[in-house]
This record gives structure tokens, C-alpha cells and sequence, in this order.
């Protein structure tokens, strides 16, 4: 049997449009072997959560540059507890200010990433993260 | 690729040189046999790739084997003069230094127009304005979506009364502003021009620039609301409005630096730049206006990343091509059609969360490429900038190194200090070549907007921007402090923005909507609508909007109403 593939969805969240991060990490982990899917720019947490339970993943990974995280992601977590999908790894990567990381890790987010993150050591997370099936 | 010396106007090729196979001289074969070869024997070369910033292979050595055929009357000519390889003034830093222009913005607009009025103080010459992402999608503050946006990337302007309040006590007459808004452009401009009025400042005098540029968005910074064809009508119609009203305004800033940000190559940034400079100007003509009025407002806006001589090569290069489309392809005549002024910042993603006070180091060097290269103005980021809006104490900093630059380096006492250096005339050719290859392309497809619709240069960036993030986590691109000079650090101090910005800002709006004649925003709103529908220059009914104190929201949505908006096709 082979193993089933994780699946990832990234996500760009709020009003900015730089994607460049949410685009080389999502062929990063596309080459490691995942299936991802990319929402594509602007997407409120409503869109996300109802996209991640349609796409049944395992892992969301947030790219977040703008200074919304303290509003966008406590609000996706909440979704995710109402959807029961409680069970999926959220990950963030962006422009966090360190006091930040605290209160975001306690809302339910598994892992913050800075700027300078290899691409290696995300697929790495992932990997020790998610229980395969 | 054609080995013909002289380009023609058909084919548009630039000044040949390595193209053609490289002959060394004698004395050069010869020092490669009897002191080069024996070195390389007993101490080899470092191993890895000599490439680039952008993977553009550079040779050990340049010699007169690397211009073959290069004319110095041609293809580097007198500074102030054509190609404008040297510079577009004749004594360029000599007679003026460059314009340094920090761009600034956050919270409220009283916020930003204390940090406008510090930084005037501190020597600054002129501004440059950073608005929040609600402000550059066309959302009022109060919007759903502006949740937890309002003031964070920029300063939050959402009407007539609050961009009354970012320029208070700032003299339009005579300090000129940069703004760097484009989907919204036209009423932010519009909001700028009533302010102006007020201040009795005459439209015909003021100077600025607009940054306008709606094709980049759809390339790189996304920042988008229309679909192309009636974006590209508002981008026009300020043109048009620029020319009759405010002859010295650049009514707008062709913009490579956010190309370049998103992940590109130096050739990339240059030739993406350049061909959405064609496309406006070809929009421009077929709306009748005539080349040699609206293109001398027309100006650009390029990155300085951290390769010293690529980038110079990029700067020099970029006049060459724009002088040779300008007199080839639209036969103007007028000169200041001909050259091109460009405005620079440094590389933003260049800077480290890591060791942040080597951003201070990076910027510094960025900055000499961008004098070197002949920039019209300059931005220096501040070290704090991976993490966020620079604090005053970073900002400073910024600003003292390109008074450095200016003062103590030396490098401002003749013009072009590196024309004729066979290295810096060599990779200028380079650059120029494989800018046309990819302005071909794009010609090819149809234009810019035609290869924007088909994703053409979003996946060209996609890859290359793949290739350097490769190329940085297998360690064949060392960043200090990142992947290679790791060491512990304390925690920066960095600016934070007040959280009561929204609710402010809320505020402001209720009481603005109170206040004004709601009869006079409905009519005003009505007519700019039905205006869009038609094909008027919409700059008139924008500013009769902005006037009655309509928001930047409602008149965006009043456009939103006739023009849809766009969504993209995400590449991954």
C-alpha cells in the first residue's frame, strides 16, 4: 500500500498580496512529496476553514506579512474548533513579532515561522507532526 | 540573436557585444598560459558558482575580448545626452545631489504627518507617502474586511478630511510628495490635488509623483481591484489629466522594485519595467494623447539588491533601452521623452530578521549601487525592517547613510565613475540583451497585458524566485546571519502600532458621514458612475467626489459598481 500523501493547505489571509512566500512554500512541500493546494490571495478565515474541511488536510500553513495575525488567526482557530477539526496542524509563517508567538501558540497554532525558515526544516515540522496514515 | 552591429528600428536589438564568441587578445592568451595556469595549479579557485544575485554567470576576468563591438560614441556616449549610458544630467551629483525621499506611513494620518514633519527636519528633501492595505484596496477604515489592517502597513486615509490632516503644515508648493498607491490611485491624487488647492498652491507648479502603476500590481505586489482594461483607462485617463493640469507631476512611477521583491532576476525586474513602460505608453497614444506631452511625466521606479555591479549594470542599461524605444519605436522628438529618471529603494527582501544591524551594511552598499547607477531619488530601508515599520531611532539611520553616501564617500564628484570599466560595459550589455529577449517575448504575446492575462510573467518570477530560495537552503547562496554566521541575539526593539487606530479611524469616518451633505456625495457619486460607463476621463468626477468629502471606499465601490473586479488565476 503506499502511503497516503499529507495534504496541505496554504493560505493568504487579509488584504495583502505578497505572495511570494505562500508560493515557494507551497512548491517546496509539493516537491517534498505533499499535496497541496493554494487558496490563492485574500482569503478570510471563513474561506479557509470551509476550504481545509472540503480539502479534508491535515496541515493549513498561513502566510502572514502584514501585521493581521493578532485578528485573522485567532479567528480561524475558533472556526476549526466549531468545525471539529481540531486535529489539523496550523502553521504560520510570516513577519510575527516575537512577543506575538506566545498568545498565537496558545490560540492552537502548532508552529510560527520567521523570515530566514530553510524550506527543508517546514517539510521537516510537517513530517514529525502529522501521524501518517 | 542577430550579429549585426547596428539595430534596426524593426528589430530593435541592442548594442551587440559577448554575444558573439569572445576573441582574446595575445598579451591576454598569453597571461593565460604563463600566469594564470601555473596559479590555478597551485591554489584552484573557490568551487562554487561565480554567478550573481540573480544566477547571471560572471567571468574571472573582463577585457576588451568582452566588447568586441563597442562604440563608446554609441553605446556610451556624453552624460546628458543620448543613450544616457552616463546619466541623464550632464554634471549629474555635481550640480544636484539626488532627491532623498523616505517613504513613511503608519496609524493615523496625525501620526504620519509628525514622522513627515521629523523627517523634513532631519534633512530629509522630500516625501514619500505609505498607505495602509485597506487605503490601496479602495476600503474605507470601517470596512469588514480593513479588520486588523487599518494603519499597519501604511497610514490609513479613507477621505479628503483625513489626507487634509497627513499634509498640515507641509507646504505643497514646494515639498513634492510621492504616493504609492495604484488601484485607487486617481482619488488619493484627487485627494492630494484638493489639498493642494486649499493651500493655494498652483497646480501647474506642484511636483510629485504617482505611483500608478496598475501592471505591476497584476505582476508582483497584487495589490489590484478593476480588471485590466478599466484600470488601465483610469491609469490613462491621469495621464491625460496630468498634461493639461499639473505639467510637473509624474503621473506615475513604472515600478520594477515590487517585481524584484516578489522573487525575480535583475533582467527580469528590468525588462518586466520596461515593457510595462511601453504598454503606457501605447495605451496613451491610442487615446490620442501625443507621446512628447505625456511622456516626459512619466517616470520609474527600480530596486537596489545586493549585487553591487549587476545592479549599476541594471540602472545603466534601462536608460539605454528606454532612449532606443522612445526614438525607435514612437519617433518622438522631444528629449525629455528620451530620458528616462528613476526613482530607487533598497532591497526590502534583502534585509534579515537575523543580526539586524547588518541591514545597516546591506542598505549602505544598495544605496552606492543606486548613486553609481545615476538614481533621480532614494529610499534607504531602515534595519528594523524585517520586522516591521521602521522606529524612528532605524529611520534616522536610513536617512544618515545616504548623506554619507552624498557627503563623505566621494562618489558624488564626477559623473558615471564606472563608465568605460570593461566589467560594469560588459554586464550593461548583458543586461540590455537579455531585457530585449524578454520585452520580444512579450511583444510577441501580444503586449504586456495580454502576457498578464496569461500568467506569463507571474510564472517567470514564480520560478526564479523558487530557484534563489533552492539555491539559499542547499547553501550555494550564503546570507550572513541567516544560513551561514549564525549567532545568538537579543530581541530587536521595533515599532509597534497602536491598536485603537480602527476604532478611531471609525470614528472619524461616522462623524464625517454625519456631517457632510449626504444629497451632494449621492449626486456626485451618481455622475461619476454614470461617467464610468461611458468613456470620459473619469479624473473630473473623481475629484468632484472627493471634494463632497465622499470616501475613498465609495468612490471605489461606485467604480466596482461599473468596472467588476478581478480575481487572479494563483500560479504555484
Amino acid at each position: 500500500m503506499p502511503e497516503k500523501k499529507i495534504r496541505v493547505l496554504i493560505a493568504k489571509p487579509g488584504l495583502d498580496g505578497h505572495d511570494r512566500g505562500a508560493k515557494v512554500i507551497a512548491r517546496a512541500l509539493r516537491d517534498a512529496g505533499m499535496e497541496v493546494i493554494y487558496t490563492g490571495l485574500r482569503q478570510t478565515p471563513e474561506m479557509i476553514a470551509s476550504a481545509a474541511l472540503q480539502e479534508d488536510v491535515d496541515v493549513i500553513g498561513l502566510s502572514i506579512l502584514s501585521g493581521a495575525h493578532n485578528t485573522i488567526c485567532p479567528q480561524l482557530m475558533n472556526l476549526l474548533r466549531e468545525k471539529g477539526m481540531s486535529d489539523v496542524t496550523v502553521l504560520v509563517g510570516g513577519i510575527i513579532p516575537e512577543a506575538d508567538i506566545p498568545n498565537l501558540k496558545h490560540s492552537g497554532i502548532a508552529e510560527i515561522f520567521l523570515p530566514g525558515t530553510s524550506t527543508q526544516d517546514i517539510v521537516d515540522f510537517i513530517h514529525r507532526s502529522v501521524p501518517r496514515a | 540573436m542577430s550579429d549585426k552591429p547596428k539595430a534596426s528600428a524593426e528589430t530593435l536589438t541592442p548594442a551587440e557585444t559577448s554575444a558573439s564568441p569572445r576573441q582574446p587578445s595575445a598579451k591576454e592568451l598569453d597571461w593565460e598560459r604563463n600566469i594564470l595556469q601555473p596559479t590555478l595549479a597551485k591554489s584552484p579557485e573557490r568551487t562554487y558558482g561565480f554567478t550573481t544575485t540573480s544566477g547571471h554567470p560572471i567571468r574571472r576576468l573582463y577585457t576588451e575580448a568582452d566588447l568586441p563591438n563597442w562604440d563608446p560614441e554609441r553605446d556610451l556616449g556624453m552624460p546628458g545626452v543620448p543613450p544616457y549610458t552616463r546619466g541623464i544630467h550632464p554634471t549629474m551629483y555635481r550640480t544636484r545631489l539626488w532627491t532623498m525621499r523616505q517613504f513613511a506611513g503608519f496609524g493615523t494620518a496625525e501620526d504620519t504627518n509628525a514622522r513627515f514633519r521629523y523627517l523634513l527636519s532631519q534633512g530629509q528633501t522630500g516625501l514619500s507617502t505609505a498607505f495602509d492595505l485597506p487605503t490601496l484596496m479602495g476600503y474605507d477604515s470601517d470596512h469588514p474586511l480593513s479588520e486588523g489592517e487599518v494603519g499597519k502597513c501604511g497610514v490609513a486615509i479613507s477621505s479628503l478630511a483625513d489626507m487634509e490632516v497627513l499634509f498640515d503644515k507641509i507646504p505643497l508648493a514646494s515639498v513634492t510628495t510621492s504616493m504609492t498607491i495604484n488601484s485607487p490611485a486617481a482619488v488619493i491624487w484627487a485627494m492630494y490635488l484638493a489639498v493642494a488647492e486649499k493651500q493655494g498652491a498652483d497646480w501647474r507648479k506642484i511636483s510629485g509623483t504617482l505611483q500608478n502603476d496598475i501592471l505591476k500590481e497584476y505582476i508582483a505586489q497584487k495589490e489590484y481591484i478593476y480588471p485590466p482594461e478599466p484600470s488601465m483607462r483610469l491609469v490613462i485617463d491621469t495621464f491625460e489629466f496630468g498634461v493639461k493640469n499639473t505639467p510637473k507631476f509624474n503621473t506615475i512611477s513604472i515600478s520594477g522594485y515590487h517585481i524584484r521583491e516578489a522573487g525575480s532576476t535583475a533582467i527580469q525586474e528590468l525588462a518586466f519595467t520596461l515593457r510595462d513602460g511601453l504598454e503606457y505608453v501605447e495605451w496613451g497614444m491610442r487615446r490620442g494623447l501625443d507621446v512628447d506631452q505625456f511622456v516626459p511625466q512619466l517616470s520609474f521606479f527600480f530596486n537596489a539588491h545586493n549585487d553591487f555591479f549587476e545592479e549599476i549594470a541594471k540602472y545603466r542599461a534601462a536608460r539605454r533601452i528606454w532612449h532606443k524605444a522612445m526614438v525607435e519605436r514612437y519617433k518622438s522628438h522631444n528629449p525629455r521623452s528620451w530620458a528616462l529618471r528613476f526613482h530607487t529603494q533598497t532591497a526590502g527582501c534583502s534585509l534579515t530578521a537575523q543580526q539586524p544591524y547588518n541591514n545597516v551594511v546591506r542598505t549602505a552598499i544598495q544605496a552606492l549601487a543606486a548613486v553609481m547607477g545615476g538614481t533621480q531619488s532614494l529610499h534607504t530601508n531602515s534595519l528594523d525592517e524585517a520586522w516591521a515599520l521602521p522606529t524612528e531611532f532605524a529611520a534616522t539611520i536610513a536617512l544618515r547613510t545616504q548623506q554619507i553616501i552624498a557627503h563623505e564617500t566621494g562618489v558624488t564628484n564626477t559623473v558615471d565613475p564606472l563608465g568605460g570599466s570593461y566589467f560594469v560595459e560588459a554586464l550593461t550589455n548583458e543586461v540590455e540583451r537579455g531585457a530585449w529577449d524578454y520585452i520580444g517575448k512579450i511583444d510577441a504575446m501580444g503586449g504586456m497585458v495580454a502576457a498578464v492575462e496569461r500568467g506569463y510573467p507571474q510564472r517567470e518570477i514564480a520560478e526564479a524566485s523558487y530557484r534563489y530560495q533552492m539555491a539559499v537552503d542547499k547553501k550555494e547562496k550564503i546570507i550572513v546571519g541567516v544560513n551561514g554566521f549564525i549567532s545568538e541575539e537579543k530581541p530587536l526593539e521595533v515599532l509597534q502600532i497602536d491598536e485603537t487606530v480602527r476604532r478611531r479611524q471609525a470614528e472619524r469616518l461616522g462623524k464625517l458621514r454625519a456631517e457632510r451633505s449626504q444629497a451632494e456625495v449621492d449626486r456626485r457619486l451618481g455622475a461619476l458612475r454614470s461617467a464610468a460607463r461611458g468613456n470620459e476621463n473619469l479624473m473630473p468626477f473623481i475629484f468632484d467626489a472627493v471634494k463632497s468629502y465622499a470616501t475613498l471606499g465609495e468612490i471605489c465601490d461606485a467604480m466596482r459598481d461599473v468596472f467588476g473586479t478581478y480575481e487572479e488565476v494563483a500560479i504555484t
